[in-house]
């Protein structure tokens, strides 16, 4: 695992922190590493911080859409949380507005919806 | 054309130079062109004074004859001084005609001064009006250019204020914004107010925007599209959208052009939508028992 990403688990969640200088391959082994990792932690959910994120393409709006469907097979809910504003426009140019991911403006904001989820 | 060519209209200039801007001013009150009613005498006499200097240092500089460009180093001052002249006036609301008139002015008082020192020399007179012609058209010419410059740089400055303007995010309550849309929306409008919307979300941390369209007459198919862009993004960033104040011929027009509101919530009214927003964060409106 490179340190361009970090995985810790909390509360039956994962949490992924995105760091700024994230590469295509870096970002194809979280792929892997994170769809590894709810199965063995059975995770409730998985949130991912890219707020340190500052620009996207298509390769990694692609990505960010597929860790989202792949965890929503294996049982888990996914949230992008923190987006950029201009991260948000480039993906809603693309057209890749993450249909399967819940969005939040912070990992506290995430991380209150899923309690609220659980005590509800 | 000779060397000395402007020798006589220099020696008229700084021999004259007071019955000159007298000559000059009392030409522009006959044309009716000294706006006394925008300027007074004595700023209409300094600002003659400081053009006949200016255009006196232009000419002993070298300016002459053949040479003659309005844009070279000689005119400097007369360049600064006739802009400053224009801007000063224009932004006093004398038009283009009236300042160009009021520089043109000064070709009778150095003309009927040629005649009379060289009522014996045709083939010199000629050639003096003829320079002398040039420069004051020159002068005329870039006071116009100087005028519709600053008026750009006006109507630059304007659009940019109403644009301001027109796309204000408001904090209605805590975590609640709105951004009440006015006018017609175009594309260029559209990507500012979801910029300006989007950076006062990461600043709020607003979770829930109310976009009214109460002030919108009219939509097309691309205004609604920016439309559920915005509400897109929105979305993104983790915030939710409520679109409010959809005039019935909005909501027709946009079944008619078969645009697909897809997950956006709408509201009708303004007022819908502030309740709706503020029951999202956690708030009730409740009315008092006694009213």
């Amino acid at each position: 695992m490179s340190s361009a990403s970090a995985i810790y688990f909390v509360e039956g969640v994962l949490l992924v922190a995105i760091q700024e200088d994230i590469s295509d391959t870096d970002i194809l082994d979280l792929q892997e590493a994170l769809s590894e990792r709810v199965v063995d932690e059975a995770a409730r959910a998985v949130v991912m911080d890219i707020s340190a994120l500052e620009i996207v393409d298509t390769f990694v709006g692609r990505i960010l859409a597929q860790l989202a469907s792949v965890s929503k097979l294996l049982d888990a809910q996914t949230y992008v949380v923190g987006m950029r504003p201009a991260v948000a426009m480039t993906l809603v140019e693309l057209g890749m507005d993450l249909p399967e991911s819940k969005t939040a403006l912070s990992l506290t904001h995430a991380l209150r919806d899923l309690r609220g989820e659980r005590r509800g | 054309m000779s060397e000395t060519a402007t020798e006589t209209v220099l020696t008229i200039l700084q021999n004259d130079f007071e019955e000159i801007v007298a000559s000059w001013i009392s030409t522009q009150s006959d044309e009716g062109v000294q706006r006394i009613d925008l300027f007074s005498h004595k700023e209409g006499r300094e600002q003659t004074s400081g053009l006949l200097r200016a255009l006196i240092s232009g000419i002993e500089k070298g300016a002459t004859g053949d040479r003659f460009d309005l844009s070279s180093d000689a005119w400097v001052d007369l360049r600064s001084v006739l802009v400053d002249v224009t801007k000063e006036r224009s932004s006093r609301g004398v038009s283009p005609s009236d300042m160009a008139s009021f520089v043109l002015a000064l070709k009778a008082p150095v003309f009927y001064r040629l005649k009379d020192k060289l009522a014996k020399y045709p083939t010199n007179l000629v050639e003096e009006i003829w320079f002398f012609s040039r420069v004051i058209d020159a002068f005329a010419v870039y006071c116009a250019e100087v005028f519709i410059a600053e008026r750009d740089r006006i109507i630059e400055q304007q659009r940019d204020q109403m644009q301001e303007l027109s796309t204000p995010v408001v904090e209605l309550w805590d975590k609640v914004l709105t951004l009440p849309l006015i006018g017609t929306m175009d594309s260029a409008r559209a990507q500012e107010v979801m910029e300006n919307l989007l950076e006062t979300i990461l600043r709020r941390q607003a979770e829930v925007v109310i976009v009214d369209l109460t002030g919108v007459q009219t939509v097309d198919t691309q205004v609604a599209q920016h439309m559920l862009r915005m509400a897109a993004a929105v979305r993104l960033m983790g915030a939710q959208c409520i679109i409010s104040g959809i005039s019935p011929t909005i909501a027709q027009t946009m079944v008619q052009l078969g645009v697909d509101v897809g997950e956006v919530t709408t509201r009708s009214t303004i007022r819908s939508g502030l309740a709706d927003a503020l029951n999202r964060v956690g708030y009730e409106i409740t009315k008092k028992k006694d009213h």
